[in-house]
């Protein structure tokens, strides 16, 4: 029971006010009107009153008839918040908000575009334009300009698919194979401009290999060039550095060490830090905490004199990687052929944001292993 | 190549750590593709003195052996060997003990007689083939000593990627050079246990023939051949090599056969140096002679396959024809045996691209070939040589007839090459002071001839090194022994480059996007197949002939790929690819490549969901609304027409780029009807956007049910409709199109929805009744077409 308000008439309201938590829709709108209403309130006519009392009395009995009316208010308030809850819970009670939503088909790039799109934008930025070329070339493009010397065991390491036409005549020709690099197109860029020459080249490559879980006959390759005056293998190894700093993450650890290619020298190959162990070894990466990236190396003085290019004025650099094989390492994909089946189920799993919902973000590799 | 780390610490003299050789052979270019530790199942078995051995009670080739293996008790052992001895040591097993094949000792009784443990033999151990007796061990070492610490048995194998422009490497010593450059220690080749029992006196150079004990060595092909070094060692005794050589070899991966093979085999894995040991009793006639093979001439390879040979090969020959492809592998008629005492031994260089060309032709690739192949020292064969004698010399003894011959026009000078400290500098972007360059060289072996007085350095490059012919050859050297990691990484300003963005990718990138939008996947499958019309591509050498051809089209692929969705009951299909396709081309030119688009449908047209919505399935509509979405992609003011019963795409010329239409395929029953398109992609710019002014007055529409007769199409009456309409009408949505028997017969009824909007005026609805009343007329006279109704609902928005 509230405190009375030491006035006989004023606590006759409290059992009233003791009963609000227990009204009804119909019964708080009456109520309401019947103690607060403007015209005939109980509570309005006793305030109304307070102007006639004697001077003595007025003052205290105004203070009481206005705490009780905040009193009542509150009240009144409070049970009109619980009445509005119990009615959202009834109107819903009928429908099943665990339903599922209405869904529409949803589509995506396939997830070696997403990998080649992202190199090539990190090389936009770096003053890199995008340059391709055709699938079927002449020996002299693929070979030969490129400093494979003729009949070498360097061209073991390209198994090459011939195409059945007659060779091409002239000096840029010979026989019709099927790309085995991205490289070409180097040669092509250096003969269309002169330098300052950068371009990143993406594109399909054939081999005569086997499909099967880490092989297939044709696949992605991405390739760049910078030719310029005064380009050195300090830049070659700050802009690939950068790269992958910017492809991984800034705190990807990244090593160079010598290769061989017959188009650079010297060559090396960009190992990054292992995305799965993070260098501590494991299994992907052999135990070794590194994971071969890219080749690369500086542009041979024999591919600049086969394009045009004094290679005593310029200097360049050049690299090449598989988009396929990233995006393997990012994805935790482990069979190479998935990328080609085209299975809706497999597919559906790149799309961005996840088809169902559940799916994590695919930014960076420390999610790969999914 | 198969690297042993033992034998790389007896070159260096010093213990290597094996995580620490593979991450500097990483960083000289040198990967190791993997470590496999040898023997390591070894770890249980000891060194067992046999005290005793007596005769088994119960069986004859039983003995009962008392062994001492270093503890306090003897142990009772069982033996069937007959070689084991009193006094001798033997590999011992105890109870408890895990064999390298997985048996585990336990004590049991053998006719009676308890056994305690096992005495092994080598192939027990899985260190070779010799399983006719118990392993001797003629070791200092104390009962009960660990195997492995009494014999140098844990090895590790090194599996080296070596690059085909570094042939040095394809030998230990080559391995050993660049680590020992990396240590900063000296190596020098190891010594042979037992050595030297034969004196090798100094090599003798001759001409192009002479006689070396007896026989007569000569080049005739000095192109395939320029050195032919030989050696006869007589009195030889062909048998199992001793312990030290065959786990030499099998650490390095090859089979231990005999010590005159092994004593070649070493040499090449040491030196990088094959060779080969001929049966001097099994020649026809004394002459062993390096020439051109004549036509119709066969061998009978070691491997037992008769080899046709051709005039392009060099063969080594006796008087009676091939014995050998030189540099490939040799004859079986005169092949080493257990018979066999005296040798000739034959140290040759063979040119590398006569051995490719041979290897080639026979599909036969050897150690001995890839070696050639690559490129072998030319001038290492006189180390070489001596070595395989010393080797022969201390384990199958005999005696040097003569002195060994070296065979061949001799040495030329070693051409130099210049190397311009300013161009180090230029091209690896740090300054390197000449010590510095000079001491790199030499630490490769390189002779640096003349001192920097002209700006430039003289360098003859080693001879083990056929890859160093140019200075950008030389700088690279540099480089690695600089190492990689100490050039700076620092991003420096550039030059953006001169050449635009290829269109056709701009292109690509902004169609793909739109099909994805559209609920479409890109997929990549392979760009071969079977022949697909007359001018498809073909492949000379495919893998399959389900490949032996390059796409002319995308759609057959596509179709293959939905076919492998309904294998694994997918039914929702949604595929596009953009990809080249080839077409051959007459009169010698190269095929025709060009970019396609090209993408299929089947199955619900939206996700079905619990409400009854999305249960309908993709049909020819979706199709046509898809292609010509596609089109506004692919191809700049391109339309899509009606030919035929086909939907197809024109560019601006007029030429017919695409096509849609449904899609035959192996369908299983439940499968929804497949749709499909193919079209070329305009490489062409595309024009961004421009922007219309947003209507500001209102626009009235009207409907108009039309009954069509036969033949007369929507897209007719469209265009009668635009004609009229002029700027007024703004556009037409056609509405439904309904067939019924309360229409006249042949009549369709298609309804369209006009929405008239004037850019400066509100218009009246005299206005449009006007141009209302002109399209009927113009349709009933042009089109014989009625209105169906009086009148359709007007209104305004």
């Amino acid at each position: 029971m509230p405190n009375p308000t030491g006035y006989s008439e004023l606590d006759a309201f409290l059992p009233r006010l003791e009963a609000v938590p227990r009204l009804s829709v119909d019964q708080l709108a009456t109520e309401l009107i019947a103690v607060l209403g403007r015209k005939n309130g109980a509570l309005t006519e006793a305030l109304k009153s307070v102007p006639s009392l004697p001077l003595d009395q007025r003052k205290g009995y105004g203070a009481a008839v206005n705490q009780l009316k905040a009193s009542f208010e509150a009240a009144f308030a409070a049970r009109r918040e619980v009445l509005d809850s119990e009615r959202r819970g009834r109107e819903s009670s009928g429908i099943d908000l665990t339903m599922p939503g209405r869904r529409r088909w949803v589509g995506a790039e396939h997830p070696v575009t997403r990998v080649v799109d992202e190199i090539v934008e990190i090389f936009r930025g770096l003053g890199f334009t995008v340059a391709v070329g055709p699938e079927v070339e002449t020996e002299w493009y693929n070979f030969t300009a490129l400093n494979f010397p003729a009949d070498h065991p360097a061209m073991d390491m390209h198994d090459t698919l011939y195409v059945d036409a007659p060779p091409i005549a002239g000096e840029q020709g010979g026989r019709l194979l099927l790309r085995t690099h991205t490289s070409p197109v180097q040669i092509r860029a250096m003969l269309e401009s002169p330098p300052p020459v950068r371009v990143i080249i993406p594109g399909l490559v054939y081999r005569n290999d086997p499909f099967d879980a880490s092989h297939a006959p044709a696949f992605s390759q991405i390739e760049g060039l910078a030719v310029d005056e005064g380009i050195s293998f300090v830049d070659l190894k700050a802009t690939l550095a950068h790269f992958a700093h910017q492809f991984f993450s800034p705190i990807t650890k990244v090593r160079f060490r010598p290769s061989f290619f017959p188009f650079t020298e010297p060559s090396a190959e960009m190992d990054v830090e292992c995305q799965i162990c993070h260098g501590s070894g494991c299994a992907a990466c052999k135990g070794t905490g590194w994971m071969e990236i890219l080749g690369c190396g500086m542009v041979h003085p024999a591919v600049f004199e086969h394009s045009g290019v004094d290679p005593e004025r310029y200097t360049g650099w050049a690299f090449g990687m598989g988009p396929h094989r990233i995006t393997m390492l990012r994805h935790g994909i482990p069979d190479i052929r998935l990328l080609y089946d085209g299975d809706m189920r497999f597919l559906e799993q790149f799309v961005p944001g996840g088809q169902r919902g559940g799916h994590p973000p695919t930014g960076g590799w420390a999610g790969g292993q999914g | 190549m198969n690297v042993s780390l033992r034998w790389l610490e007896d070159f260096l003299r010093r213990r290597l750590d094996v995580k620490d050789v593979t991450e500097r052979l990483a960083m000289l270019g040198a990967p190791v593709d993997a470590v496999e530790p040898l023997h390591t199942g070894l770890g249980d078995v000891l060194i067992g003195l046999v005290e005793e051995v007596r005769p088994h009670p119960n069986a004859d080739r039983l003995r009962v052996c008392l062994v001492n293996d270093g503890s306090a008790e003897r142990r009772n052992v069982v033996c069937g060997a007959a070689n084991v001895t009193a006094g001798r040591k033997y590999p011992f097993a105890p109870v408890g003990a895990t064999l390298p094949d997985g048996l585990r000792i336990e004590k049991r009784k053998l006719r009676g007689e308890a056994s305690e443990g096992m005495l092994c033999s080598a192939r027990e151990l899985g260190l070779g083939q010799d399983g006719d007796g118990i392993w001797e061990l003629g070791t200092e070492a104390t009962p009960g000593t660990r195997l492995l610490e009494a014999l140098p048995l844990d090895d590790h194998r090194l599996v080296v990627d070596v690059g085909p422009n570094r042939p040095d490497l394809l030998g230990h010593k080559g391995i050993a050079r660049e680590l020992s450059a990396s240590y900063g220690t000296p190596f020098r080749l190891p010594v042979i246990p037992g050595s030297p029992t034969i004196e090798v006196p100094p090599v003798r150079r001759v001409g192009n023939s002479t006689d070396v004990g007896g026989v007569r060595a000569a080049i005739e092909d000095l192109e395939g051949c320029p050195r032919f070094l030989a050696a006869v060692v007589k009195g030889v005794k062909v048998a199992p090599s001793p312990d030290w050589l065959a786990r030499r070899l099998e650490a390095a991966g090859v089979r231990s056969i005999n010590n005159i093979v092994d004593a070649t085999n070493y040499v090449m894995l040491e030196l990088n140096q094959p060779m080969h040991a001929y049966d001097i009793a099994r020649l026809r006639g004394p002459g062993v002679v390096a020439r051109r093979a004549r036509e119709g001439e066969t061998v009978i390879t070691l491997d037992g396959v008769e080899r046709k040979l051709t005039p392009g090969m060099t063969v080594i020959a006796d008087d009676g024809g091939a014995i050998g492809v030189a540099g490939v592998m040799g004859g079986s008629a005169t092949e080493v045996s257990a018979e066999t005492v005296d040798l000739f031994l034959e140290c040759a260089y063979f040119t590398p691209a006569g051995i490719r060309r041979t290897r080639r032709a026979l599909g036969l690739s050897t150690e001995a070939s890839y070696r050639f192949e690559r490129g072998i020292d030319r001038w290492g064969g006189v180390e070489a040589l001596r070595r395989c004698i010393e080797i022969i010399g201390a384990t199958a003894g005999g005696e040097l007839a003569g002195a060994p011959v070296d065979v061949g026009p001799g040495p030329s000078n070693p051409s130099r090459i210049f190397l311009r400290p300013a161009r180090v500098t230029q091209v690896l972007g740090v300054e390197l002071p000449w010590q510095a360059l000079e001491g790199y060289l030499v630490a490769i072996g390189a002779t640096v001839v003349s001192k920097p007085e002209d700006g430039r350095i003289a360098v003859e490059a080693p001879s083990w090194r056929p890859d160093l012919l140019r200075e950008v050859d030389l700088i690279e050297e540099v480089a690695r022994m600089h190492g990689y990691e100490k050039f700076p990484s620092k991003l420096r300003p550039f030059r953006p480059g001169l050449l635009p963005d290829a269109p056709v990718e701009r292109a690509t990138a902004e169609v793909r996007r739109g099909l994805a939008r559209q609920g479409f996947f890109e997929v990549s499958p392979l760009p071969t197949g079977p022949a697909d019309g007359s001018d498809s591509v073909r492949l000379l050498n495919p893998l399959s002939n389900a490949d032996g051809y390059l796409r002319r089209r995308l759609l057959p692929g596509l179709v293959r790929l939905v076919e492998g969705n309904w294998a694994k009951h997918v039914a929702d299909v949604r595929l596009f690819e953009i990809g080249t396709v080839f077409t051959a081309q007459a009169g010698g030119e190269r095929p025709r490549e060009e970019r396609h688009l090209a993408a299929v449908l089947t199955g619900h047209r939206e996700p079905p969901h619990w409400t009854g919505s999305g249960q309908d399935r993709f049909d020819v509509w979706d199709l046509k609304g898809l292609f010509e979405a596609a089109v506004a992609l692919a191809i700049p003011q391109g339309a899509v027409q009606v030919e035929g019963s086909e939907w197809i795409a024109r560019d601006s010329s007029g030429r017919t780029v695409g096509r849609a239409g449904p899609v035959a395929a192996d369908a299983p029953p439940w499968a929804a009807p497949l749709f499909g398109f193919e079209l070329l992609l305009d490489p062409a710019p595309r024009l961004p956007a421009r922007f219309v002014t947003l209507p500001s007055t209102p626009s009235s529409e009207r409907v108009l049910a039309l009954l069509l007769g036969e033949g007369t199409t929507a897209r007719q009456v469209e265009e009668l409709l635009e004609r009229i309409g002029g700027e007024l009408l703004e556009s037409i949505l056609v509405e439904s199109d309904y067939r019924g028997p309360e229409l006249p017969p042949g009549r369709r009824s298609v309804a369209f929805r006009l929405t008239f909007r004037a850019a400066d005026r509100t218009l009246r609805d005299p206005e449009i009744d006007a141009i209302e009343a002109r399209m009927l007329t113009a349709l009933a006279t042009e089109l014989d077409i009625q209105r169906r109704d009086a009148g359709g609902p007007r209104g305004g928005s």
